[in-house]
């Protein structure tokens, strides 16, 4: 079997294996053992099973050389060794291979399976059909996600016990006093966990952008479900609805986006199938070797008051409009507007809002959907589509994830919530992504991700399994844990070390320390071109890392070290069942050596196997704004630099964070005081909720009171109205009814009876009298006819 | 009298039907007694069988344009049939009578009247 059939059957199935899953358990749960415990083994096979066959795909990937690119291969062994850094950042692109052998950009384009499976419908133009797109990244992503969510399917398993038995909710009080008693919801709990399995599978394997938006919303909707999971708590109503709409919000942006790219260049399709141009081949054309230009439909839409009626525009004088700048603008708006639906989906700023509302619902659903997957789909889809990211777009991203990472990374200091921490922490690493995809580090941002996804599932699981163990959120009446629950204590120790990025600088390190130091790296050299946008971006992602260390360790230490502050939570807590600490020790490993890079399948040079082809254009709009290549930060001036900063700053973050929670030099309370506007304004999360309760919730709510007002009053009143008129004519028809209609038959009535009354007396009974009757009657009739045939006659 | 002095023909029969027609008449219109009654049903009835055999028979009618031919004596067939049913229920219904009031007298059989 050849890879180009074998690939999409394999991860085609390990797809649609958690939607049959999912079908079974909507249609069968509640009967399958008891409880629906056995809904629970469906949903953690299937998954498993998704697993296996990713990982096939994987190996068939990798020992099949398929995404073989000898030069960026050569460029990922050469990583950390010593680069000339001399030659033009532009012009690197076209010697790669010959002066500087194995640095520079690929010269091929990457290996790319795309297909349709399934045309679901052509209406003129619009092809909307089932189709998929596997490059590297595909199936690094499938791996990814079916690994960490099969652990958290078996985690879940043990996190969910008490759904398996009628649940008494505390945080609900009924109307009579009472806590809420219900019964459990084991299986439903895994029959989303499977939808959710199944929606962030498509959204990988989707080949064209409009699948990618159905398991978008998909996902969303997973998401609003299982936050919601606990429906009857109003905190996660709210949390739901908020997580929904705000990605609403997003996702207009997205549509915007859809629409720009098919109005102008018919298609949804990220690759060429059947000889079709996709949208990457459109917008970077081999024969302009690859750089982004805008798409010909484009600057035909743009252009339609300069193209004369009947006359198509011959290619020179598209090419004169693309010199003018048509279109550039629709370019622009096609990527903002994706990246609108990132931001929304990511939780990016100015709409991070709802991620740590989310963390209403129970752990797992944390763990999975909110911080390894769905919240990495926004990153994942900037990462898909970066051949069609102008340079001013990429700037709006790159913006937009370095405020975003240092507004979360502050909050987080102030938090005390151990899921919220997180919650902040989580926005604040997919800000680094952001930031990474956004300064031009394509691999470093994606690299990010998939290290992120397994440092941040292992932290959620284990904050879980304190949760699970101590029954309170609240880190200030946590502490001295270690000694209850070593198993979670030790792996999220791993956790926060990978988080921190620690490392010996230049030899070996956790995870986070590989993929956050080539952001930095990146952010750097993007520094040197552009200093005056660099700078901020450099201040920003150093800095947050300081903060990342600080909160981080402020977590641990609070959680687990020092003496235990509630001695009746001390004395409950209790070490997790190992179906939840083994998953944690197999994700504290991967959280380990996920980021090595010397394998040969190590994530970096997967990554570089599917890099978009190209190298950056210069803006239309912002003409000055140099990108730099990203393998350029791989020199040791730059990344040297940023390796040493951040090991530093890190370091520093630590050590305060040490003297504060650790070893008591510092305290907190002071501090706070001494700081008391800065410590309120962190403690209100700058006050977002508070902004945008006054802007968009406040009036929204006024204006749904004004027009329930006018429903009320005049659409309601003509209705009754309306009524009240019905009722008089009704009660004018009753009269006319009683009166006359009746009236008539009732004497009618009276005189048939009256008449049958009067001729009660006729019948006797009498026999003999009733013959006698018979005989005179029929004498009389002869002789009456008699008489009248005698008097005609 | 010109009647007796003419040989047998159809007006003889008539004659003999009219005055069992009529005997069978006083009997319903006399008798308290159902079986008397039932009687007077059986005269009447044979009384108009009388007049259809003789209206049929070829050899009484001189004049062609009266004779019912065969017709005239499937109609009095079709009058026995009858009679024999008629006189199965009207005997049924004379019994249960019997049986729930222990006398045949019709004039205590005036329940239903008005």
């Amino acid at each position: 079997m050849s890879p180009d059939t074998s690939l999409p059957l394999l991860l085609g199935l390990a797809w649609l294996l958690p939607l049959a899953s999912f079908a079974l358990i909507v249609l069968f749960g509640p009967k399958m053992g008891k409880a629906g415990i056995l809904a629970s083994y469906v949903a953690t096979g299937a998954i498993l099973g998704s697993f296996l066959l990713s990982l096939t795909a994987f190996g068939i990937w990798h020992f099949g050389h398929l995404g073989a690119r000898d030069d960026v291969v050569a460029a990922a062994d050469a990583h950390h060794e010593a680069a000339t850094g001399e030659h033009d950042e532009r012009s690197a692109g076209h010697d790669a291979g010959a002066g500087h052998a194995g640095h520079g950009l690929p010269t091929a384009p990457p290996k790319v399976y795309t297909e349709d499976l399934y045309k679901l419908g052509q209406f003129g133009a619009l092809k909307l059909s089932i189709s998929y797109y596997i490059d590297s990244l595909t199936v690094l992503m499938f791996s990814m996600v079916s690994l960490i969510a099969s652990l958290i399917h078996f985690y879940a398993f043990g996190y969910m016990h008490d759904e398996l038995h009628e649940v008494t909710d505390h945080e609900v009080t009924l109307s009579d006093g009472h806590h809420l008693h219900r019964p459990g919801r084991f299986h439903r709990f895994f029959q989303y966990l499977s939808l959710f399995c199944f929606s962030m599978l498509g959204l990988v394997f989707a080949g064209n952008i409009l699948m990618v938006f159905v398991f978008w919303e998909l996902v969303g909707i997973c998401s609003y479900f299982l936050i919601g999971f606990y429906i009857e708590r109003k905190s996660a109503q709210n949390a739901a609805n908020k997580a929904f709409i705000v990605n609403r919000v997003g996702d207009f942006g997205m549509i915007i986006g859809l629409m720009a790219l098919w109005a102008s260049l018919g298609t949804f399709a990220f690759g060429d199938i059947d000889g079709k141009l996709g949208i990457f081949s459109s917008v970077r054309p081999a024969d302009n070797d690859y750089k982004l230009q805008v798409p010909d439909g484009m600057v035909r839409l743009s252009a339609m008051s300069e193209i004369t009626a009947g006359t198509p525009a011959t290619s020179q004088q598209i090419a004169s409009w693309r010199e003018q700048g048509y279109g550039y603008w629709m370019l622009v708006i096609a990527g903002v507007g994706i990246f609108c639906g990132c931001v929304g989906k990511s939780a990016q700023f100015p709409l991070h809002v709802w991620l740590p509302d989310a963390m209403e619902g129970p752990t797992p659903v944390s763990a999975l959907v909110h911080s390894a997957t769905m919240v990495a789909a926004g990153v994942y889809l900037a990462g898909r589509f970066y051949p069609v990211f102008a340079p001013e777009v990429l700037l709006v991203i790159a913006y937009a994830g370095a405020i975003t990472l240092f507004l979360a990374a502050t909050i987080a200091i102030t938090a005390v919530d151990i899921k919220r921490v997180l919650a902040y922490s989580t926005i604040s690493q997919l800000g680094y992504m952001m930031l990474g995809l956004g300064v031009g580090g394509w691999a470093a941002g994606l690299f990010h991700l998939i290290t992120h996804a397994f440092f941040k599932s292992l932290l959620f699981m284990c904050s879980g399994s304190v949760i699970h163990a101590t029954h309170t959120n609240d880190m200030r009446r946590m502490g001295g844990l270690r000694h209850k629950m070593p198993w979670t204590a030790y792996t999220m120790l791993v956790g926060v070390l990978a988080i921190y990025g620690a490392a010996i600088p230049f030899v070996i390190g956790f995870s986070g320390y590989y993929s956050k130091d080539s952001i930095v790296a990146q952010v750097l050299s993007f520094y040197n071109a552009n200093p005056t946008h660099g700078g901020i971006f450099f201040a920003l992602s150093v800095g947050g890392a300081g903060i990342t260390a600080f909160y981080m360790f402020r977590l641990w230490f609070m959680t687990f070290a020092g003496k235990p502050r509630d001695h009746h939570v001390f004395e409950h807590a209790h070490e997790s069942p190992p179906v939840m600490y083994v998953p944690l020790a197999v994700l504290a490993f991967f959280a380990i050596v996920v980021g090595f890079p010397w394998f040969p399948f190590s994530v970096v040079k997967l990554l570089e196997q599917a890099r978009p082809m190209g190298a950056f254009a210069s803006g239309w709009l912002l003409p000055t704004l140099a990108y730099p290549e990203e393998h350029l930060s791989h020199t040791d001036a730059i990344h040297g630099l940023a390796e040493v900063s951040l090991f530093f700053v890190a370091l520093a973050g630590l050590v305060l964070s040490a003297a504060f929670y650790a070893f008591g030099r510092l305290n907190p309370n002071d501090v706070r005081k001494q700081f008391a506007p800065i410590y309120r304004l962190l403690w209100n999360k700058w006050y977002f909720d508070e902004l945008y309760n006054a802007i968009f919730v406040r009036p929204v709510l006024f204006l749904s009171k004004l027009v329930a007002n006018f429903d009320r009053r005049f659409i309601d009143g003509a209705i009754d109205g309306l009524a009240r008129c019905v009722r008089s004519v009704a009660s004018l028809d009753d009269v006319i009814d009683r009166y006359f209609v009746d009236g008539a038959v009732n004497v009618l009535a009276a005189w048939t009876y009256s008449i049958g009354d009067s001729l009660r007396s006729l019948q006797t009974g009498k026999l003999r009298q009733y013959v006698m009757l018979i005989v005179i009657g029929t004498v009389a009739l002869t002789l009456l006819i008699r008489w009248s045939v005698a008097a005609s006659g | 009298m010109e009647l007796l002095s003419q040989p047998v023909g159809v007006s003889h029969f008539l004659v003999v039907g009219a005055v069992l027609f009529i005997s069978g008449v006083v009997c319903m219109a006399v008798k308290r007694n159902a079986l008397g009654i039932l009687m007077g049903i059986e005269l009447v009835l044979n009384g108009a069988n009388i007049n259809f055999v003789a209206f049929s028979s070829p050899t009484l009618n001189r004049e062609t344009a009266y004779v019912l031919g065969l017709d005239g004596q499937l109609i009095s067939l079709f009058v026995i049939v009858l009679a024999a049913a008629e006189a199965a229920v009207a005997l049924a219904i004379t019994l249960n009578f019997y049986n729930n009031h222990a006398t045949v007298d019709v004039d205590r059989a005036d329940e239903l009247k008005g």
